[in-house]
């Protein structure tokens, strides 16, 4: 179970999307969300998909691991392309069958709205792909540092988030026995009907929110007796820094952007 | 023996909606450099003394003096830097997501700059021998591993006494070895104080002296040789004696002159060894 479930699923590599600077890549996926709605047809959407590809091939990621993002999303990439098809009646008619007519600006749209899905998507896995957890949470506070200004607990929640991160695996483990332990004693979890199965997670659920509750009690008094008392005066142990490469790839975001608003029709 | 670090003077301590003293007018002084073992049964107050010692929390009366400095709400925290806990379960006590993100969590508290917190959390991680693992994730640890990276977070921060809070008693025997092994040479090297609430006496004969706790009082307070003298006062607390105590007395029931003192099963094999020789 704890195989399967990777959080964030991260490829370690040494890539030069690797070794950028974590905020660079959360402001480039911000970003590039925005930018993609500026293209409209077949010249910027291509100059997209040529930028997205750049960045792949500077990630050096396996193209099965973008490929296991992109699978839970398929069925909607092509419900709305059948969509447009079917509801936009625009251009000349492509295919005639009976009632059923195919037109232009239909498959136009399909393919563009399909795209830009991918697009999003590939964009987004990438830097989950080149980013460890712990790296996108320190990435986030630092952003989000100027809102400290307006009273917004930006370091206790990016404490909660990397607490989050480190007992997924724990919790994993725990969930694990508690099952095998329940199993033994005779619940069933993987057969009978559906409504069996969901009650058979009371007895999962139950010793887990306990041990965690005991968990996050023991975990506090340790922290405290470690001298633990908020963000204030805290020093940073781990450091950001922001290298040429990452205003770099800033700058080619911002070309990509005017050459998009030039190139739309 | 050196001088006194530590005075407990008095203290009374109820926790809220109970009805008797966690503890009762307990008093003792830990000396400088010394290993002070703490053993009692289940609800004799040895945990409840340790979070008093670390200000998590605070007596009803009586007052405690660590390094000349009265503890109070307001010093709890300069309290906290010279007095490093090692709490029981290996896993509630890791904060950081790697090895070397949880030994700097103490560093990071007390606002140490970061050249000289990566230098002081590779030399921490070096003396626990547990500098090859600084990337690790702690669900790939063993549980001694993970107890020695909590021995590094306390060390690094250079506390003149270290509390272990039961730190050993959910590792396998390799691994209680490995932790107590650790502290062993750490007390050795930078003369640090350590204060270890056990259960284990086997660990409590290796001490410089020892304390037992009852029902919230303090029952008795000396060499291990002699508290393990009392035998079955001892017994009668629900505590047990080590097993080579026990052996000795058995044989000198049954005629064989071995001396007392044997607190280690090694001590008397060489004795018994040395007796057979003269045979």
């Amino acid at each position: 179970m704890l195989d399967k479930m990777i959080i964030g699923r991260y490829v370690p590599s040494d890539s030069v999307m690797h070794k950028m600077d974590p905020r660079a890549k959360l402001l480039l996926v911000f970003l590039f969300v925005c930018v993609v709605f500026l293209a409209n047809n077949v010249v910027s959407y291509s100059l997209l998909a040529v930028f997205t590809v750049m960045l792949i091939s500077l990630s050096k990621i396996p193209l099965r691991y973008l490929y296991n993002g992109l699978k839970p999303i398929f069925f909607l990439i092509v419900f709305t392309f059948l969509l447009h098809i079917l509801f936009t009646k625009e251009g000349e008619v492509l295919f005639k069958y009976g009632w059923f007519e195919i037109y232009e600006g239909g498959l136009m749209q399909g393919l563009f709205i399909s795209l830009r899905f991918t697009l999003l998507i590939l964009v987004t896995s990438l830097l989950t792909l080149t980013t460890t957890p712990i790296s996108i949470t320190d990435g986030m506070e630092e952003l989000l540092g100027p809102l400290k200004k307006w009273k917004m607990p930006v370091h206790e929640l990016a404490l909660m988030m990397s607490i989050a991160l480190r007992f997924i695996p724990t919790l994993m483990e725990e969930t694990e026995k508690i099952m095998k332990a329940q199993t033994a004693r005779g619940v069933d979890f993987s057969s009978g009907p559906i409504k069996d199965r969901v009650k058979s997670i009371v007895p999962l659920l139950v010793p887990l929110f306990v041990s965690s509750f005991k968990r996050a009690e023991e975990l506090a008094t340790a922290m405290e007796s470690r001298g633990y008392r908020g963000g204030e005066g805290r020093t940073k142990y781990r450091q950001l820094s922001w290298k040429t490469s990452d205003s770099l790839l800033m700058v080619s975001l911002g070309a990509l952007a005017v050459m998009l608003f030039l190139l739309r029709s | 023996m050196g001088k006194k670090l530590v005075s407990l003077e008095n203290i009374i301590f109820r926790y809220e909606g109970q009805s008797r003293n966690a503890l009762d007018d307990v008093s003792f002084d830990i000396y400088q450099g010394e290993w002070l073992a703490i053993v009692g049964h289940n609800g004799s107050g040895k945990s409840t003394l340790a979070k008093l010692l670390n200000g998590l929390q605070f007596a009803h009366s009586g007052t405690i003096m660590i390094n000349d400095q009265i503890m109070t709400e307001e010093t709890v925290w300069d309290v906290r830097q010279k007095i490093g806990m090692v709490f029981q379960n290996p896993d509630n006590q890791f904060v950081g997501t790697t090895v070397q993100d949880d030994v700097a969590f103490g560093l990071e508290n007390a606002g140490v700059s970061q050249q000289v917190m990566v230098e002081r959390v590779h030399g921490a991680l070096n003396k626990v021998k547990m500098n090859a693992f600084l990337n690790q994730e702690p669900h790939h640890l063993s549980g001694g591993q993970k107890q020695r990276v909590a021995i590094a977070g306390v060390i690094a921060l250079q506390p003149d006494i270290i509390i272990l809070d039961e730190a050993t008693s959910m590792l396998d025997p390799r691994g209680r070895e490995e932790v107590l092994e650790t502290v062993r040479e750490l007390k050795q090297e930078n003369e640090i104080t350590v204060i270890s609430i056990t259960h284990d006496l086997e660990e409590a004969a290796k001490a410089d002296r020892m304390i037992v706790m009852n029902q919230g009082q303090l029952y008795r307070e000396g060499p291990p040789q002699d508290i393990f003298e009392l035998e079955e006062e001892l017994i009668a607390l629900g505590l047990d004696i080590p097993f080579s105590v026990k052996l000795t007395k058995e044989l000198q029931k049954n005629g064989v002159r071995v001396v007392n003192g044997h607190l280690t099963e090694e001590e008397l094999v060489k004795d018994l060894c040395e007796l057979h020789s003269m045979m």
